[in-house]
């Protein structure tokens, strides 16, 4: 994968208009149909119901059954038949309704899309763009709220990307497409209803580079996706006690942009990685063995992390809660970074994790 | 609804008639489900319950009359859409709501919710909330039946829009192949989510398909209690009797959307209500009448009955600890104890 994705630069005076995440990434879907024949979306229920998020809502009506095509409910059948239409030419867009029934494709994502250019010599490029929803904070209980992006992450071959904001949700797409290899999109599940203000003229993202979202001066804050609001807000929190707290969204899970990770570190000597997955083998565990092995004597304080607690996540909402990131235990964990006292009792439930 | 009156069972001419006590029986188990979740709507707007909901109403018939067949030490499988396979299968009310509000009482103890009751006492065993995912296990719940000899029916109930995943396809093929007794039950609702039948099925004779892996396949009325009842008799039946798998395709429909988040744009209202004039629960209920086994009396007394069941489900929902945050890691592994006796 060694695509370079240059993006256009805007005009100088772009005007703005008010979205929500779900919109802009219909509209991303919506000009990819239009501007590329190739293109069509695929998955269950996104034609008539229109997504099961509303992501695809009026795109029936607009492109027609063959190109907004109802799948069955057969999860390896119809990404492997996208698998197969991408190598014959076609630039589907294939979307799986949760990352948790994406599992039920996974041979066809790993021993096919992953690996058929390799095994082929470089004769089998597999042009599919996977679109699939992540993570928790809902109350949907275990088999609805798995943050597992983190595996995918782990796979050569495949590109990962989890757009934290409304201007990655319109503008990843296209990149995404023209990229002659397989791109998974995670798109957090709290993330739908978010809504703000979008550069109309906003080019395509940069999908090779992570983003600094708030820059600072005394501690890395490194995540990605729905926990990117909570970074956000628990660097408001920091910024109140007098810790400037600089933000990086990865954006791009694989590859990983270790540059725009380590220059930040290299800036401000400390590191908390937060991550919706399980902490054991997780995207938190890879990036913070990046920076011990690139910047080991950059570093002031072992580097923290903050995920979700290992177990199943529950249905009752205390103990959801208390299982996912929290924007309070991102501060506990910057603080003590920053070498901060940390109040007593700030650490508990928000990192119980540490101990399994 | 009055709940100070002492609940009396309803039996007119049910006490010289064990068939139309039996007929009553019915009738109150399909209530009870209805009432059950017309209760639980309310919750959910009160955002008492919370997550997916996906209710049952219009289904009543096919849990009540499967579960007729089934004895207490066969198995039942089931999906997210179960609140009324576990009722039928026994679990209490009181389990079932408390399960609801996240309470340490449910019968997940607060980490299922609405799409993961479990009851293992009752061999209730869930509550699968990935499409297909029950059918696997299903199969090899009998399986272990059939290799330690016990004479026992593990049904599995799912949909149209399952028959679609090849966990069905790959677990028909192993239970013909094994001869394994287990009971397919597909609530064929015709749609799956948004999706009517003939948009994902290219042959939507279900039982038709079934019977090409071998098993003894019929299609059944699943708005009428009796022919759901018998058919899965017959079939409960020929499973015990060594019969291998049986394939029961219930022709039914639900009533509301797919779930609490659903506006439900993809359906006819004309055909929505077509299907609720062959309501499961009021269509018995008039023949009840009409046979003079049911009297408008009777009617109130059964509906106050149920209506104080629920009532007490609820408060007791309402009363109940919430599972402590300290105790978030219970559950994830089994205790040593247990490991090491
Ligand atoms: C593997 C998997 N894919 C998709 C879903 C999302 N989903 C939940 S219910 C449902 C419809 C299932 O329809 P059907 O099997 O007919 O059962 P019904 O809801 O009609 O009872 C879908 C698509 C899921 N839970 N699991």
């Amino acid at each position: 994968m060694t695509v370079t994705h240059t993006p256009t630069a805007g005009p100088a005076t772009p005007s703005v208009e008010k979205t929500t995440y779900r919109e802009a990434m219909r509209e991303a879907l919506r000009e990819a149909l239009r501007t590329d024949d190739r293109v069509f979306l695929m998955g269950e229920d996104v034609g008539r119901y229109g997504g099961c998020f509303g992501v695809s809502l009026g795109l029936l009506e607009e492109f027609g059954p063959e190109r907004i095509r109802d799948a069955p409910l057969s999860e390896s059948a119809f990404v492997g038949a996208g698998i197969g239409a991408a190598m014959a030419g076609m630039r589907p867009i294939v979307e799986i309704m949760t990352v948790n029934f994406s599992l039920l494709a996974l041979d066809q994502i790993l021993n096919n899309a992953a690996t058929l250019l390799h095994m082929s010599g470089g004769q089998l490029p597999v042009p599919i763009v996977i679109r699939m929803t992540t993570g928790a904070g809902r109350q949907l209980a275990a088999q609805h709220s798995h943050s597992l992006e983190g595996w995918y992450a782990h796979i050569p071959g495949l590109r990962v990307l989890a757009p934290a904001t409304i201007t990655d949700a319109r503008h990843m797409l296209t990149p995404a497409l023209a990229d002659p290899d397989p791109v998974l999109i995670f798109e957090h599940g709290s993330l739908y209803n978010v809504s703000g203000e979008l550069s109309a003229h906003s080019g395509p993202v940069d999908i090779d580079r992570a983003a600094i979202r708030r820059p600072g001066t005394d501690v890395s804050v490194i995540t990605y996706g729905g926990s990117l609001p909570k970074a956000l807000a628990a660097a408001e929190d920091l910024a109140n006690i007098g810790i400037s707290a600089e933000v990086v969204d990865l954006r791009t899970l694989r590859p990983l942009d270790d540059a725009t990770i380590g220059d930040s570190v290299a800036r401000t000597h400390r590191a908390v990685v937060v991550d919706e997955g399980w902490r054991s083998g997780s995207l938190a565990a890879e990036i913070s063995a990046r920076l011990t092995e690139q910047h080991f004597y950059d570093l002031d304080a072992p580097i923290e992390r903050v995920c979700s607690v290992e177990v199943p996540m529950p249905y009752a909402r205390r103990l959801e809660e208390a299982a996912l990131p929290q924007p309070a235990g991102i501060v506990t964990a910057a603080r003590r970074a920053v070498g901060e006292p940390v109040p007593t009792g700030a650490d508990e439930g928000a990192d119980a994790g540490r101990s399994s | 609804m009055s709940t100070t009156r002492t609940p009396r069972k309803p039996r007119p001419s049910a006490r010289s008639d064990p068939q139309a006590a039996h007929r009553l029986a019915l009738l109150e188990s399909m209530l009870r489900v209805r009432r059950f979740e017309e209760r639980c709507v309310e919750l959910y707007s009160a955002a008492r319950i919370r997550g997916f909901m996906h209710l049952y109403i219009g289904e009543e018939a096919v849990a009540v009359g499967v579960n007729e067949a089934l004895t207490d030490d066969d198995a039942v499988v089931s999906t997210y859409r179960e609140h009324g396979h576990a009722l039928a299968r026994g679990v209490p009310a009181e389990a079932i709501m408390a399960e609801m509000f996240g309470k340490a009482t449910g019968c997940s103890r607060g980490r299922g919710g609405s799409m993961h009751l479990f009851d293992a006492g009752r061999r209730f065993y869930g509550g699968n909330a990935i499409v297909g995912g029950g059918l696997p296990l299903a199969a090899g719940l009998a399986l272990a039946d059939r290799m330690t000899g016990r004479n026992r029916v593990t049904c599995c109930f799912f949909g149209d829009g399952a028959f679609a995943e090849g966990e069905f396809h790959e677990t028909a093929n192993l239970a013909a192949l094994w001869g394994l007794p287990l009971l397919l039950v597909c609530e064929n609702n015709l749609y799956a989510m948004g999706t009517a039948l003939a948009r994902h099925q290219a042959q939507t004779d279900l039982a038709l398909r079934a019977a090409a892996y071998g098993m003894v396949s019929w299609a059944v009325d699943g708005m009428d209690v009796f022919a759901v009842e018998d058919a899965a008799r017959r079939a409960a039946e020929g499973v015990r009797a060594g019969g291998g798998p049986h394939f029961l395709e219930m022709r039914t429909y639900r009533f509301r959307a797919h779930s609490m988040y659903d506006s439900d744009r993809y359906r006819d209202k004309a055909e929505i209500e077509h299907w609720k004039e062959r309501d499961p629960v009021e269509g018995l209920a008039r023949r009840l009448r009409e046979a003079k086994e049911l009297t408008d009396r009777a009617r109130t007394a059964l509906e106050d009955r149920l209506a104080a069941e629920i009532d007490a489900a609820v408060e007791a929902a309402e009363r109940a600890p919430e599972e402590p945050v300290e105790d978030l890691l219970k559950y994830v592994t089994s205790p040593v104890e247990a490991i090491r006796p």
